[in-house]
């Protein structure tokens, strides 16, 4: 009994889970350590092969791990005494002609710290042949390790942050469908919104030299304007009882339009460095700013629907609206939030994504209401209504996330992709149907 | 077979439901060209029957002969292959289609796999010039009047030779000039032969139209007779015919000073016109046929539906009442007669419908206030012996009777004032029926107010104080004392 409950409510999870396992199974591979972490180990290494103060030289390639790398080992050997006899940055030549350097001087090398790129560099390859003076030198490169691609930090980070804009549209649109609705104007709204906050910077704001509560105002009214587009569709919904389905439809037109003709068909760019903030800045245990904050308004999002009097209206409007009504919920009042938030958070998505691309244009978006729908369907939630997680959807997300990464790594065509995703949406849906019917 | 074989037999009919047992063996049967009155209180079996008949339901015992001749009754299909049409309350018509469209709709005429649109036009303009009535072929049916949408039912009735039309209530949407074209063409039917089932409340229409009468109760036979040999008492009696029985608590009512006042309620030809008082400790029963009004009257009350014109009033003040909401915040609370799909949130737990009419109170700060939730449900659970296996229990799952206790939870957590039941025991076993006579009791010795809509007489007289009997939308008798009512009294003001 508890463990089919378990499973019915975690079963997404558990999928998701097993879609992370595979991956990591698939992308087992030959890791290089890189930067400073690297250069910790080559420097223990140098250490315990030679003694006190060893002559080193060290040769990296003009990477910005690398240099990160070289300032790690210099500091590291520094403190232990040992002598930099030069370090060489850039390629093959740089180190050939530092190497020819030293045997001119007559110094001696007793090691040559680098990066296992670097290491594999033929300028290496015969150092006795070539140069003899130089004594003995050992090229010392951190030892490899095995271990999946998919699971390195980099690369999970980089998911959560792909999918931080989906997944925070797919808050309003969970709620949307929860009441027994649909939104289709989130990805012309998330358009419509980097085009408006991009261009209120450029032509209110100052431009490139504007302020960061010049920029806040701008992305506030561009996030207002969108929550007023969703207010719009709200009322047409509930006091001319039009179908969800057609207004949001309209409004997806209607949006996409506005956010072309108020770009003019360019991307506009003219905005501050600092603008990248939000969307690419990582600032709390180096998660991504962007990630920060989906996880803030998903746990919000999680308390609402879970804990107050408006997610129980909520579910309850998309259970049986009838019946909600005659029990003395506010049916259209709680319809009205749902749209309204529906459209403030498709605004906040654009902001993000022109802070992530620092640009804003009209073409972004585009077909977001759809994979936001899949995010929404995989984590569960029924689009006939009155059921669903706030968590599922955020799974869901993950979902998609993860098997698009995946499939990037393990180098799946992107044609193959889509259709893998379109299959994983319907086994997904067709899972719930089965467990439902049980 | 044997040529004086009738044309349908239907003979041990049994169906049951989940915990009702709707058909006990009913025998039934029909002649060529007769028309007969099936008749009997709510509930009684007639549209069961006519459903084992039309094929929407499968009787579970049970024979269906057509000219002598056992005939399986699996499906719609099978009764129509039988020549069985059912014309139902509300039409069966697809309203953007033409009446052409409608006639011929899942048999069209082809040449070449393309509809054969002027053969089907030709038939069509036949048919009902063999009803002697014109009809715009061209039209939408949405566009007909209901009388001409009768017609056009009919008409789809004889396009695949039916030779047995049964008529649900075919007057009920008719104007008296209409109901007289109406009968024009069944005579007309019954001159080429075809049996005709006439189920109708109406004993005006019964007398003017049928040959013979048959009267179902507790889904039994218990009377047949030829019209011609029957008064309208006889009637009634047949119907009703059932003692009363030692099923109702005894309560004495101590009725106080008026409480809810409704005054020249209006609303189309639903209700026209109702004003009534109901007291501090009163139960008054509001009760009437099918479609007398009832529920429409009480769903204005409780701003449900919006009300054209008349005044609500509560202690005496005028309440605003525009929504639901106003409603139960002014103290009302309302038990629809549909649990299923007015009264619950079947996909939802028990906890989470209890809560709905009383998050404003449960809540702080827009929290619901769980524990305290938890805690008021558990006793409620108690008092009123809900059978669940835990709160969280779907209420789509609980039993009829069980789902009913939590919809009454739900208001008496809410402390209304005034409370309105529409067929509070509808479907209900015995048992539950009486624990919720009980609460009822309780509650008006508690000082509250009971409106309750009822079609079944017996618990109309063994709970009321007052009955209020409706008819077509209309107030259209009061029987101030209920203890002292008859069953005939409160039919003859029903059938008005």
């Amino acid at each position: 009994m508890k463990i089919t409950r378990l499973l019915t409510d975690y079963g997404m999870l558990i999928v998701l889970g097993l879609l992370c396992a595979f991956f990591s199974v698939t992308t087992y591979s030959d890791q290089s350590p890189k930067g400073a972490a690297a250069a910790q180990e080559v420097a223990a290494a140098i250490g315990q092969q030679f003694g006190r103060t060893p002559r080193v030289l060290i040769a990296v390639s003009d990477q910005p791990d690398d240099a990160a790398f070289a300032a790690g080992i210099a500091s590291a050997l520094g403190a232990n005494g040992a002598h930099i006899v030069a370090t060489a940055k850039g390629g093959p030549k740089e180190a050939r002609d530092a190497l020819v350097k030293i045997a001119a001087t007559g110094g001696k090398i007793d090691a040559i710290a680098c990066t296992q790129a670097a290491g594999a560099w033929l300028v290496f390859a015969d150092l006795k042949a070539d140069f003899p003076s130089l004594g003995d030198p050992h090229v010392i490169t951190p030892p490899s390790y095995r271990w999946p691609n998919f699971l390195k930090s980099e690369n999970l980070l980089n998911i959560a942050n792909q999918i931080a804009v989906i997944a925070i549209v797919a808050i309003g649109i969970t709620m949307v469908i929860i009441t027994g609705g649909i939104d289709l104007s989130v990805g012309s709204l998330l358009a419509l919104s980097a085009v408006l906050a991009t261009r209120f910077i450029r032509d209110y704001a100052g431009g490139m030299e504007a302020s960061i509560g010049g920029m806040l105002l701008a992305c506030i009214a561009a996030i207002i304007a969108c929550g007023l587009v969703g207010a719009f569709s709200g009322a047409m919904i509930t006091r001319f009882t039009i179908p969800p389905f057609i207004v949001t439809l309209a409004m997806m037109l209607v949006g996409s339009g506005l956010a072309y003709t108020l770009a003019k068909g360019e991307a506009i760019y003219q905005i501050p460095d600092s603008f990248v903030w939000l969307g690419r800045g990582a600032d709390a245990f180096s998660l991504p700013n962007a990630v920060v904050l989906m996880l803030v308004l998903y746990a919000l999002a999680h308390v609402l629907m879970s804990r107050t009097k408006l997610g129980r209206y909520l579910y309850a409007v998309g259970g049986n609206s009838e019946s909600a009504r005659l029990s003395g919920v506010p049916v259209k009042r709680v319809l009205m939030f749902a749209y309204i938030a529906s459209g403030l958070l498709a605004g906040l998505g654009g902001v993000i994504m022109a802070s992530q691309l620092k640009s804003g244009s009209a073409t972004y978006g585009n077909m977001y209401e759809l994979f936001v729908i899949a995010a929404v369907v995989v984590g569960g939630t029924s689009l006939s209504g009155g059921e669903g997680k706030m968590l599922g959807t955020l799974t869901g997300a993950f979902t998609i996330a993860v098997i698009q990464n995946g499939m990037n790594l393990t180098n799946v065509e992107s044609y193959t992709q889509k259709v893998v995703l379109g299959l994983v949406i319907l086994g997904a849906v067709l899972l719930d149907k089965i467990r439902q019917t049980r | 077979m044997s040529e004086s074989a009738p044309l349908l037999t239907m003979r041990g009919i049994v169906k049951s439901f989940p915990g009702v047992k709707a058909l006990r063996g009913v025998d039934f049967t029909l002649g060529a060209g007769e028309v007969v009155a099936l008749m009997g209180e709510n509930g009684a079996g007639k549209s069961t029957l006519m459903k084992v008949l039309g094929g929407a339901h499968q009787a579970d015992e049970g024979l269906i002969a057509i000219d002598g001749r056992a005939t399986p009754f699996h499906s719609p299909q099978d009764s129509r292959h039988a020549g069985v049409a059912v014309i139902y309350q509300e039409f069966n018509l697809v309203p953007g289609l033409t009446a052409t469209e409608n006639i011929f709709l899942g048999q069209e005429e082809t040449r070449a796999g393309f509809i054969a649109q002027a053969p089907e036009r030709a038939r069509a303009t036949a048919l009902f010039q063999r009803l002697g009535v014109e009809i715009d072929l061209d039209l939408p049916c949405r566009r007909l009047t209901t009388a001409q949408q009768q017609l056009v039912e009919i008409a789809k009735a004889l396009a695949f030779d039916a030779r047995i039309i049964v008529m649900d209530e075919p007057s009920a949407a008719l104007t008296s000039h209409e109901v007289e074209r109406l009968f024009v063409i069944i005579r007309e039917l019954k001159r080429q032969g075809i049996g005709v089932i006439y189920v109708s409340h109406r004993l005006d229409e019964i007398f003017a139209i049928t040959d013979r009468v048959v009267v179902l109760r507790d889904g039994i036979n218990v009377g047949e007779r030829p019209t011609n040999q029957i008064t309208r008492n006889e009637m009634i009696e047949m119907m009703v015919g059932r003692e009363l029985k030692d099923e109702f608590p005894t309560r004495t009512s101590a009725v106080g000073p008026p409480r809810l006042e409704v005054s020249h309620l209006t609303r189309g030809r639903a209700v026209q016109d109702v004003s009534f008082t109901v007291h501090r400790g009163e139960i008054l029963a509001l009760t009437g046929l099918v479609g007398a009004g009832r529920t429409e009257t009480v769903r204005l009350i409780f701003g449900a539906d919006r009300r054209e014109s008349g005044e609500i009033r509560l202690d005496g003040k005028l309440l605003a009442i525009n929504s639901p909401r106003d409603a139960i915040q002014a103290g009302l609370g309302l038990l629809t007669e549909d649990r299923k799909l007015q009264g619950l949130v079947l996909g939802h737990s028990v906890r989470e419908n209890f809560g709905l009419p009383n998050l404003e109170r449960l809540s702080r700060r827009g929290f619901v206030q769980l524990t305290q939730e938890r805690e008021e449900l558990a006793g409620y659970i108690a008092q009123l012996k809900i059978k669940v296996s835990d709160q969280e229990q779907r209420a789509g799952n609980l039993s009829g009777g069980n789902q009913q206790k939590v919809v009454l939870a739900k208001w008496l957590a809410r402390n209304s004032e005034v409370l309105i039941f529409d067929e509070p025991t509808r479907g209900i076993d015995v048992g539950a029926k009486f624990e919720i006579y009980l609460l009822m009791n309780a509650l008006v010795a508690a000082g509250k107010s009971i409106v309750m809509i009822s079609s079944e007489l017996p618990e109309v007289l063994g709970m009321a104080d007052r009955i209020l009997v409706m008819h077509e939308g209309r107030v259209t008798g009061e029987i101030a004392d209920a203890r002292q009512a008859t069953q005939e009294q409160v039919m003859s003001l029903a059938h008005a």
